[in-house]
């Protein structure tokens, strides 16, 4: 059993998703990737927690590390959170049935007349990589979709990103439509977009400000702990 | 006209491989084609000839082009643009078939980063002291856009002046921002000027403004002082509905437009040249396709901005080989279907200038420039990306670009020259200091011998922050060559939302 974990993990280092996929050193094609390992190790019963806990969980730490003592580029952090994200798809529902929570559910948006999203699909990928449940609502979103979708899926936080000097103002919007829907108190908003800045952050009232995913997932877990 | 440096073009691909990266290109546009965000531009591709259906979303069409209605369409560009001028004698004629270079700036910067010299002491040799400049960062503002201009202006290796600085100021909205810069850079430019459109509301105003400034709508078609830029791509093959609809009503007007693209290689392209040549080159053309259905013959440019992605960030990075190979590439496709190429080059990752912003910039500049497209954008004062504009930068780039524009002149020998050559070499075989210094008179005569690095030290201090700095309190504190005060009046007088005077006085 504790094979399965150590080979998804290594997987998981590896970015290899798949069987299809040739992994960070380019030479595992054709060999089972962690979509075809997890379901495997479901198959046989082994504890959808322990996956989580002794495999995905302590694969993407070790990611976490190549990358910053920059032995991993992004491109190969991309490719391990986006194992971990097919992995927690296929755990979901066991893991709900287990009645283990994810770390939360995000829901992010660019905001209204901005069009730029690298930035923010990084994050949104990241954050799915540590274990967050993100809907991604796209780009150039209305104030008013976000926060119906607060109220739809009781969203624990609401991720924002805007790049532009002016579509940056939407966000302070958005704020007070949630608290004019009554749904302020629901939800974290944490935004980030190279225009915006931690000042910026405090005069619309939003909770966290993020100068990248990483920064994001630190003052996240503070705000949690 | 402005001459501009003629160059023998360096082509960084060979011919098969321009072919191979034309067709994958035709494929790209063929399968699966370009995602359209814009009702009218769908249903005019339609109209023309392109397969159109239903896209992913609820307002987004999948255009197709047949290969040969791309290749009929791109026969009939235009190969030759010209871009007008206050002065009339800093018109530019770009020229597909004739490579050149023009220089200018780009970006909309965020950021304006001044410089105040201050002297260093070393505290292990107190006796040593250094003049380094110390910076500071404010928000671009109106005032600072026109002390661009004015300074772009006078920078003699500057042709043409692309709006760098976002102008932020509280009482600019998207409602009077097109207005205001425009005003700006055209109330400090004799060079032409160009920029984005805001708001497709305020291209008349636009338009009325440059009117008035070139002395009438006659006078404007025929030295169109201004032009647009519209990114009408979001990468890969997706193109924008506003943007989309700006370049519709420009095109429809004749006026000459650039069509840009910015795939980033590694994030929203491919990393590897021929894979990001090939989709860039795609969107491009759908843009200069769709520009020419709605006015066969409309002035377009090819608009290539291709950069590459850092692997720690995936942010924008200039400073790096691929992205002088891929703007190298761009130029020569451009050049392959005879299309004025809108090029980039010299941007400065580093933050402020020193050591660094020079890598970051010299290599670009003089590789692209060599590459001859006829328009290198991004050139002068950019840092951190594109995100600040640093006047003492600027100063530093134009006299890197005199240097470029020496190093890339042709030669320009005949036989006739090299006869005179002989009997020169023989005369002072002949002679009794056997010096050739005499005859330098006659090259420097004709222009052929290059003047030093202007900021060049002759003690063991460097002195080119000092220098730069020197020159940069001249310019800006010397003369300017504002626009009259009659059309200035016209201007407050037929255009509306333009802030009031005081706002555009520089000091
Ligand atoms: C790529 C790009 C584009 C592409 C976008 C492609 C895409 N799929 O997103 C295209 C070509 C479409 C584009 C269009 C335009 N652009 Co643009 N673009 C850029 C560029 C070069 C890079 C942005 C980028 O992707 N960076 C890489 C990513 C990884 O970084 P990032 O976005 O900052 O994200 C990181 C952090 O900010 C943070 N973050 C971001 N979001 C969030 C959210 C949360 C919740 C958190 C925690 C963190 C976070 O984490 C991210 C990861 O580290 C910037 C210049 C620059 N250097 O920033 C200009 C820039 C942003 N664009 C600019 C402009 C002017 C435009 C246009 C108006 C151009 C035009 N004239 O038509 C249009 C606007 C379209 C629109 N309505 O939005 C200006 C903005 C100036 C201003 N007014 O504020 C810039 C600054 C360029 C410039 N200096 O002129 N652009």
């Amino acid at each position: 059993m504790s094979d399965f974990f150590e080979e998804i993990k290594r997987n998981i280092i590896a970015g290899k998703v798949d069987q299809e996929d040739e992994g960070f050193d380019g030479d595992l094609a054709g060999k089972p990737g962690v979509i075809e390992l997890v379901n495997q190790a479901v198959d046989e019963n082994v504890s959808p927690t322990d996956i989580l806990n002794k495999a995905l969980t302590p694969g993407m730490e070790e990611v976490g590390r190549k990358y910053e003592e920059g032995e991993y580029t992004i491109a190969d952090m991309l490719a391990s959170a986006e194992c971990v994200s097919e992995a927690t798809n296929i755990l979901k529902p066991l893991l709900l049935k287990e009645d283990v929570q994810s770390k939360g559910k995000f829901i992010m948006a660019t905001v209204e007349g901005d069009l730029h999203d690298i930035g923010k699909n990084i994050v949104s990928t990241i954050l799915q990589g540590s274990g967050y449940e993100v809907e991604d609502l796209g780009t150039s979103v209305k104030a008013d979709k976000i926060v119906n979708k607060l109220k739809e899926t009781n969203a624990n936080f609401v991720g924002l990103s805007a790049l532009l000097t002016t579509t940056m103002e939407r966000m302070g919007e958005i704020i007070e439509l949630m608290e004019k829907e009554g749904v302020r108190d629901q939800a974290t908003v944490c935004i980030g977009g190279a225009p915006t800045s931690e000042d910026f952050a405090k005069k619309i009232g939003a909770d966290v400000y993020a100068k990248d995913a990483f920064d994001a997932l630190g003052k996240l877990e503070k705000t949690a702990g | 006209m402005k001459e501009g440096t003629r160059v023998h073009p360096e082509n960084r691909l060979s011919q098969n491989q321009v072919e191979i990266i034309h067709k994958a290109t035709l494929s790209l546009l063929e399968d699966p084609g370009i995602t359209c965000t814009n009702q009218k531009a769908a249903q005019l591709y339609k109209n023309a000839g392109c397969t159109v259906s239903q896209g992913e979303g609820e307002e987004a069409w999948q255009v197709r082009f047949p290969k040969n209605m791309v290749e009929q369409t791109l026969e009939k560009v235009p190969p030759k643009v010209i871009l007008g001028a206050r002065n009339p004698a800093n018109r530019l004629v770009l020229d597909a078939r004739v490579p050149r270079l023009y220089f200018g700036t780009g970006s909309e910067t965020n950021i304006y980063l001044s410089a105040d010299m201050d002297e260093f002491q070393s505290r292990k040799y107190p006796s040593q002291t250094l003049s380094y400049p110390v910076f500071s960062q404010e928000r671009g503002s109106v005032r600072h856009l026109c002390q661009s201009a004015k300074l772009c202006n006078s920078l003699s290796n500057v042709d043409f002046f692309i709006r760098n600085i976002n102008i932020q100021d509280e009482d600019i909205n998207p409602d009077n921002k097109d207005v205001n810069v425009f005003m700006a850079s055209l109330m400090y430019m004799t060079k032409h000027v160009q920029a984005g459109l805001v708001k497709e509301e305020r291209l008349e105003d636009v338009l009325k403004l440059a009117e008035i400034v070139a002395g009438g709508p006659e006078q404007f078609r025929e030295n169109p002082l201004i032009s647009f830029i519209t990114c009408v791509i979001k990468s890969p093959l997706q193109m924008l509905k506003d943007t989309t609809s700006k370049l519709i009503s420009i095109a429809q007007k004749g006026i000459p437009v650039v069509l840009s693209s910015s795939p980033q290689g590694g994030s929203t392209a491919p990393i590897q040249e021929e894979g990001m040549v090939a989709q860039i080159n795609a969107e491009i053309l759908a843009g200069i396709i769709l520009a020419q259905i709605v006015n066969p013959g409309t002035p377009v440019l090819y608009g290539a901005v291709p950069v590459r992605a850092r692997l720690d960030t995936l942010h924008d990075f200039y400073g790096i080989p691929e992205f002088i190979h891929y703007n190298m590439d761009c130029i020569q496709m451009a050049r392959h279907y005879g299309i004025p190429c809108y090029s980039s080059a010299g941007v400065g990752d580093a933050k402020v200038p020193g050591l660094q912003a020079t890598i970051d910039k010299v290599f670009s500049q003089l590789r692209v420039a060599s590459a001859g497209p006829p328009y290198i954008h991004y050139s002068v004062g950019l840092l951190d990306k594109t995100n600040i504009f640093c006047p003492l930068q600027a100063v530093l780039d134009e006299a890197q670009i005199g240097m470029i524009r020496g190093i890339l002149r042709q030669p320009s020998f005949g036989q006739e020259d090299q006869e005179e050559m002989l009997k020169d070499i023989r005369k002072v075989l002949g002679s009794k200091m056997k010096l050739f210094a005499k005859q330098i008179r006659k090259a420097r005569r004709k222009g052929l011998i290059s003047p030093p690095y202007p900021f060049e030290s002759h003690d063991s201090e460097d002195k080119v922050f000092l220098k730069a700095y020197k020159k940069l309190q001249e310019i800006l504190s010397g003369p300017d060559e504002k626009l009259d005060e009659d059309s200035i009046d016209a201007v407050y007088n037929q255009v509306p939302g333009i802030l009031p005077k005081e706002r555009f006085k520089i000091q």
